[in-house]
């Protein structure tokens, strides 16, 4: 019998399938706002749902949803309002996942090894209805991600600018942020909580080595995604270990490959293509009206004590009142 | 210039305005209307308020005393945001993940392009015209990250342009730009401006631009101290300290 003909190996494929798009359509999102590593802190949180679904008796899938879903809307929140100590209260509320995770899992009387297998998926725990929660989550992110492209773009490469073209940008950060806390219950059986991050990140980034626009990024991103999640768990099966692990080495090894690979193009491109000279640029003009400092022996320098004032594209030095810029052999009032 | 009937809301109404950032005041009372049709230049030193009056009437900072409106709708209450051209300072976020030319100035059309919907053959069309109008359509698939700071500065107004906006708002177009690309600049604007466009734009230094300026506005310490015709040596007039009092326009 092949493993194609298992069926607990079609569910873990087409969960696959769907985590290897969906992953990094949101990823791509996020490390163009630079939140690469949203992904991880949702994760982290998330570990809290499934061993309060476990505890309670409930499926984790859906209780790992809310939670991740109240997690990132947390972080959204804290990152918005932009404070320092907003760092500090991501950091208290990532631990705060892991930690409250492991404790109520002890206390539903589960031990490491059912841990394990959310933290680092497994093929064998994909059950019929995990299945249809986790097609449906997946259908919705895609919608999302492909439909809102052009809004999401806009929002992660110039949020001041999206803006002023009246979109409701507020809205549309929560939105990536719960696609993402979404995203992270679809990837949770198959790359695990732990490593589900790896899976957002490392095909947009093995993607970027080879392609110049935000359009193919994600197209290209979504399929090193699937190739890495199908591979990943073909491997996992043959080899026995947590897909979560296969899945991560593989899409880093392509990441490897594209890099050099997008290295050596760069280069052979640089040197049939020299990039042009620019233009002269023109600064602020020379100043006026135009008063050369009668008698000034003092040459300024940037060491020589007096107070400089940065003055359009040069610096003021003050010197007994006045101020003093260089101009060719003499020193000029400003 | 087409400048509308009195009686038409002017495009731009500040009044009595008061911005605090980070609890120092860096606009104190300031009064001013653009008509429709006009070309504004917004004058003064570094850190004299002029980018947190643009960023003001866009709606990016909050007024912390009386009020911003456009074409007669508070700021807060304004939604026809496909009226407005913005051209921010520079590529604020030049995200993570590469973006093409024609990407970046295709965003321009969000304000009117429903959720879910395809961009359409006219859209495309605009982006094409504005592409063309700023020089750049032979770069439209290159990422604009590695484009010379004129050339980014050119796609940012092409993507203000896109949406053939009638109030345009620039934030420091020219600083730092070549020669070759302020003329550009200088050029697509002039052409909105015969369409009865109106333009307010903040500069060090207007280059090319200084001949399409009907009215400049100058700013001190966050308060409007000259409000008038331009003059001959606008351009440095304000950081020089070089007029008189009397002459007509400035203000005591």
């Amino acid at each position: 019998m092949s493993m194609f003909q298992l069926e607990f190996m079609q569910r873990a494929l087409i969960a696959g399938l769907l985590t290897g798009l969906s992953a990094p359509a949101i990823g791509t999102y996020l490390v163009q706002r630079r939140l690469s590593l949203m992904g991880d802190g949702i994760g982290h949180i998330a570990i809290t749902g499934v061993a309060l679904g476990l505890l309670t008796g409930s499926a984790p899938v859906f209780t790992a949803v809310i939670v991740s879903i109240a997690g990132a809307t947390a972080i959204e929140l804290v990152r918005a309002r932009g404070k320092a100590s907003g760092d500090v209260a991501l950091a208290l509320l990532f631990y705060g996942g892991i930690a409250g995770g492991v404790l109520l899992i002890g206390l539903a009387g589960q031990g490491a090894a059912t841990l394990n297998t959310y933290l680092f998926g497994s093929l064998t725990t994909v059950s019929s209805s995990d299945l249809y929660v986790v097609v449906g989550l997946a259908v919705a992110v895609l919608v999302v991600a492909i439909g809102l492209g052009p809004q999401l773009f806009a929002v992660c490469q110039d949020e001041e600018f999206a803006r002023v073209t009246g979109l409701r940008v507020q809205l549309l950060n929560l939105v990536i942020a719960v696609m993402a806390a979404v995203t992270v219950t679809v990837a949770m059986r198959t790359v695990g909580l732990l490593l589900v991050s790896a899976l957002m990140v490392v095909p947009v980034a093995t993607a970027q080595q080879i392609t110049r626009s935000f359009r193919s990024t994600f197209v290209t991103a979504c399929v090193i995604g699937v190739v890495a999640c199908l591979a990943g768990i073909v491997t996992s099966y043959n080899a026995n270990v947590a897909p979560g692990a296969t899945i991560v080495v593989l899409a880093l090894a392509g990441f490897v490959v594209a890099a050099t690979v997008g290295t050596l193009l760069r280069r052979r491109h640089g040197r049939i293509a020299p990039l042009e000279d620019e233009e002269p640029e023109v600064g602020v003009p020379a100043p006026e009206p135009h008063v050369v400092s009668a008698g000034h022996p003092h040459a300024h320098n940037p060491a020589c004590g007096h107070t400089k004032v940065e003055h359009g594209d040069h610096v003021d030095y003050v010197h007994d009142g006045h101020l003093h810029a260089a101009h060719g052999d003499h020193w000029d009032e400003h | 210039m087409t400048h509308s009937p009195d009686s038409a809301p002017k495009a731009v109404q500040v009044s009595d305005l008061s911005v605090d950032l980070g609890g120092r005041l860096v606009l104190r009372g300031v009064d001013l209307q653009i008509r429709q049709g006009e070309v504004v230049a917004v004058l003064g030193t570094n850190g004299s308020g002029k980018s947190t009056l643009i960023r003001t009437i866009v709606g990016l900072l909050p007024a912390a005393r009386g009020e911003v409106r456009l074409f007669g709708t508070p700021v807060p209450r304004f939604r026809q945001w496909k009226r407005i051209g913005y051209v921010p300072q520079r590529i604020t976020a030049a995200g993570g993940v590469p973006a093409t030319v024609y990407e970046v100035v295709s965003s321009g059309l969000l304000s009117q392009r429903r959720l879910f919907t395809p961009l359409r053959a006219a859209g495309k069309q605009a982006i094409e015209e504005s592409l063309a109008l700023v020089d750049m359509a032979d770069r439209r698939k290159d990422p604009v990250a590695e484009l010379s700071g004129g050339q980014q500065q050119r796609v940012l107004i092409a993507r203000a342009l896109v949406s053939d906006p009638e109030l345009l708002i620039l934030d420091e177009p020219t600083a730092g730009v070549d020669l070759a690309s302020q003329q550009i600049f200088a050029d697509a604007i002039r052409e909105r401006v015969a369409r009865g466009t109106t333009v307010v734009m903040v500069s060090h230094d207007l280059g090319p631009m200084d001949a399409l300026i009907d009215r400049s506005v100058v700013l001190r310490r966050g308060r409007i101290v000259y409000d008038g015709p331009p003059h001959a040596s606008q351009t440095h007039a304000h950081v020089h300290h070089s007029h008189g009092a009397d002459e007509p326009g400035w203000l005591t």
